[in-house]
């Protein structure tokens, strides 16, 4: 690899440790939900998706079963197909290296290094590779961080954790509010889910907004 | 194998693939407006409902509990642009505080 580009490092470390530190909420939220230390390092290093990691943990928590559960994480994993569809092309790797290039296809390496292309195509591979691997890293060390602190705790109510959860997955949406259809969009699911909770299984209301969403995406 | 693990190795399989399916098929068949906008939509829908279920509902139950004031805190932080720590751990304080003294 040719000489690494300054303004991609920089982009690339300092998105890797922020959202690497998101890391100690996930933690925390899946022992907060009742999965051991191991499972929630696991879901970090194999899952390797934030959304997906947080509904997972979430949809249990809440009583789901373990299919409503990887269906829901599954429905938030498939737009890291999708940029595995738009980065594939860009990145030219096969074999193992496809494997490893997939593995940290997620959100922030795809925004880097679409953002660095405007710098050349050198730029763009480095910021893919840099922040895959630089959230990766701290992604996994802040989880195991997190959930042992989590463990340690005992009382998750009195620590505030219960309520850490719905504003970590508020945290992640709010950015992504961007016209009157999303917010209209996210209105009508808040209140289609709690509709439907009293009625439908545990975590059934979470994945039915899954059709809300195409449907309004269709007719747009 | 309980819910736990089948949930913790399900949905890492299957991310994983949905990964590595995205790097293998042909660009061509994903740049319709339609499926773009969808795969925008998909993730504004799960998280909000997310949200509700995780500050409203204990089980099948709706309530109105501590985990509302910690939520109210969080919706402030946004919008006063707090990064993402911030309106983590400030929700976190509010409704411990909240569960502790009401």
């Amino acid at each position: 690899m040719s000489r690494i580009e300054s303004t991609t490092l920089r982009d690339s470390l300092s998105v890797s440790i922020t959202v690497g530190a998101y890391g100690i909420a996930f933690g925390a939220a899946a022992v907060a939900n009742g999965f051991s230390v191991l499972q929630s390092c696991l879901l970090s290093l194999l899952t390797f998706s934030g959304a997906s990691q947080f509904a997972v943990v979430g949809v249990l928590g809440a009583g789901g079963s373990a299919l409503s559960g990887i269906a829901t994480a599954s429905l938030l994993g498939i737009r890291n197909g999708l940029y595995g569809v738009i980065m594939a092309p860009r990145l030219h790797v096969q074999g193992f290296k496809r494997v490893v290039a997939a593995q940290v296809t997620i959100d922030e390496s795809t925004a880097v290094a679409l953002g660095a292309e405007v710098r050349g195509e050198n730029a763009m591979r480095q910021g893919f590779w840099l922040t895959g691997f630089g959230v990766f890293i701290f992604w996994n060390l802040f989880t195991v961080a997190g959930a042992l602190g989590a463990q340690a705790m005992g009382d998750i109510r009195a620590w505030g954790l219960d309520s850490a959860v719905p504003a970590a997955f508020l945290g992640l949406v709010w950015p992504r509010l961007r016209s009157n259809r999303d917010r209209a969009l996210a209105v009508g699911c808040v209140i289609f889910a709690l509709a439907m909770t009293p009625i439908l299984p545990a975590g059934l209301p979470i994945i039915a907004t899954a059709f809300i969403a195409i449907v309004v995406g269709l007719r747009a | 194998m309980n819910s736990l693990w089948i949930a913790t190795i399900g949905t890492s399989v299957i991310a994983f693939a949905l990964k590595y399916l995205g790097h293998n098929v042909p660009e061509k068949f994903f740049t319709h407006p339609k499926v773009q906008s969808i795969n925008a939509l998909i993730p504004i829908a799960l998280l909000s409902a997310l949200v509700a279920v995780q500050t409203f509902s204990e089980k099948s139950k709706l309530m109105i509990d501590h985990r509302l004031a910690g939520v109210g805190v969080a919706i402030l932080a946004l919008l006063l642009k707090a990064p993402f720590p911030v309106v983590v751990v400030s929700a976190a304080i509010t409704s411990a505080v909240v569960y502790k003294f009401f």
